[in-house]
């Protein structure tokens, strides 16, 4: 479905993505795992068009979407879940959820439902202001923002930043439900043990490259990663 | 003095308050969207003043007034495109330099090519009708202004809460990548500002040179620092805190000049800058900013 090949990406002068190359198979949840700063977050905006690329390319169903503006790529049906939520704080969560369907045109009212449905919390503070939400709520608002305008590959950064643990679980039972109703998603993580737990195919970043690839239960198993990324002791 | 006095210099005051109004949003909306103070905006009015000199040389005054709007909202986003837009990434103190440059550019290019000599503004005859209230006059353009502007102030507060571009302006305002990711086209929202601001300052042009009757080109400089104390007064980023502050600046001014102190109108107003600075730097409407991570 999306499929990156030999990306290179700036960041502030440097070099933060050296050439990678990954696929994301529709229909799958894939997560790209690394530590601070290993280009994660770089790749995700540059597939968002928030970021150029200084070389390689982006395909999506096919079309090249390399160079493509970010209204251009969210027609095609990518979003992006920035890191750090960033919802709008002085709307409220109901204008929210509407400004994530910004490119439609079409009528809302079932899609507004069907987040709601995944976020009943939401409804319930509907007419509150985003702002006043505790962080999981903002998070979920991100989540439900985004999916709003009907996305065909949901990408989040860093969903489970700052939360308890126990919200965080909760997070990505959603991801899971809504992975299942068709949404393919793109999810990049410090927390690998959750990732791969969720993750059919995983990628492993590391300044700048992926060193390592296999399915979210290869990963789980491997010494490396277990002592890199797990917090658990090499034997 | 006498209260007829007193209600007729109000009057005065309220009128110019709203023609400083019209001018202070144009200040506070692009300040609220790229947090730049727009140094130029004080000239657009000024030359919105021009316009109507030579729109209404060849046509009637409800040709000339379209003409005079399309001509300084053309001037407006022309302006952001050939000296904001380039520095889009670049720090503040770049953009808020090229703004200072444009004002110059537009105040040298006026008397490059309208001489420095004051020119008389025409006389739109309606607008210059006089009402006789008791023992207060006053011409139909003192008391259309504060109508005028209020009207306006509504219509657009409408505009930013209620539609899609609002949407986009407000979200653009508050976080601007954020807003891209929303699929809002930043850069046709930020020209969608500098339209609404022109648009205001050429209704704010033709009601205060009405009053004024000469245009040269220095004449936006002053109204254009007083209403950039307005919205600075109101809380930069406030509508409603520019108006309010365009008012109050407006009727002080005018009341010093009727107690006698004309002298020191001027310095009033800067004097206010530096009083709300110490006392509230955030402006009446103000608010802190508090980012939640």
């Amino acid at each position: 479905m999306l499929k990156i090949n030999d990306l290179k990406v700036n960041y502030g002068g440097i070099e933060a993505v050296k050439g990678i190359s990954f696929e994301v198979p529709e229909k799958s949840i894939v997560t790209l795992i690394g530590a601070n700063g290993a280009g994660k977050s770089t790749t995700l905006r540059t597939i968002a068009g928030l970021k150029r690329s200084v070389s390689g390319s982006i395909h999506f169903l096919g079309n090249d979407i390399t160079s493509a503006d970010t209204s251009a790529i969210i027609s095609q049906g990518i979003t992006l879940v920035p890191e750090g939520r960033h919802v709008f704080p002085d709307m409220t969560v109901l204008e929210n959820i509407k400004i994530g369907a910004y490119l439609r045109k079409d009528d809302l009212e079932k899609d507004i439902n069907w987040v709601y449905d995944l976020f009943p919390r939401l409804k319930e503070r509907s007419w509150q202001m985003a702002g006043t939400l505790s962080g999981g709520e903002q998070q979920m608002l991100a989540v439900a923002r985004a999916l709003m305008s009907r996305p065909k590959l949901l990408m989040m950064d860093e969903p489970s930043l700052g939360l308890a643990p126990i919200i965080v679980q909760g997070i990505f039972d959603i991801i899971r439900e809504i992975n299942k109703q068709g949404v393919t998603i793109l999810l990049i993580e410090q927390n690998a043990n959750m990732a791969l737990h969720c993750a059919d195919l995983a990628y492993v970043m590391e300044t700048g490259e992926i060193s390592k690839k296999g399915t979210g239960k290869e990963l789980l198993a491997d010494d490396s990663i277990k002592a890199a990324y797990l917090g658990k002791k090499k034997k | 003095m006498s209260i007829t006095t007193l209600i007729q210099h109000l009057l005065t005051g309220i009128s110019l308050g709203g023609a400083y109004a019209l001018i202070a949003i144009g200040y506070t909306m692009v300040y609220g969207i790229l947090r730049l103070i727009n140094f130029a905006h004080g000239d657009i009015f000024m030359m919105a003043g021009y316009f109507m000199i030579f729109a209404m040389a060849s046509f009637p005054w409800f040709i000339s007034i379209p003409v005079v709007l399309l001509g300084t909202v053309l001037l407006g986003v022309l302006i952001e495109k050939a000296a904001y837009k380039p520095l889009r990434s670049a720090p503040r103190m770049s953009i808020m330099i090229s703004a200072i440059g444009v004002s110059y550019l537009l105040q040298n290019l006026a008397t490059y090519l309208f001489t420095a000599l004051p020119k008389s503004y025409p006389e739109i005859t309606f607008l210059k009708k006089i009402f006789q209230f008791g023992d207060i006059s006053a011409s139909l353009v003192t008391l259309i202004t504060p109508v005028l502007t209020v009207l306006l102030v509504i219509l657009l507060i409408q505009l930013i809460n209620h539609t899609k571009v609002g949407m986009a302006m407000r979200a653009v305002s508050k976080d601007t990548e954020t807003a891209r990711l929303m699929g809002i086209k930043v850069d046709s929202t930020i020209s969608m500002t500098f339209v609404i601001g022109s648009f205001l300052a050429a209704i704010g042009s033709i009601l205060y040179f009405t009053d004024r009757m000469t245009v040269y080109p220095y004449s936006g400089s002053l109204p254009g620092l007083k209403c950039f104390v307005a919205a600075v007064l109101g809380g930069i980023g406030s509508i409603p805190g520019a108006v309010v502050g365009g008012f109050i600046i407006g009727i002080c001014e005018t009341l010093l000049v009727a107690f006698g102190y004309s002298t020191y109108s001027d310095a009033f107003t800067f004097l206010l800058l530096i009083i709300i600075l110490l006392v509230r730097p955030t402006g009446i409407f103000g608010e802190a900013t508090t980012d939640k991570v």
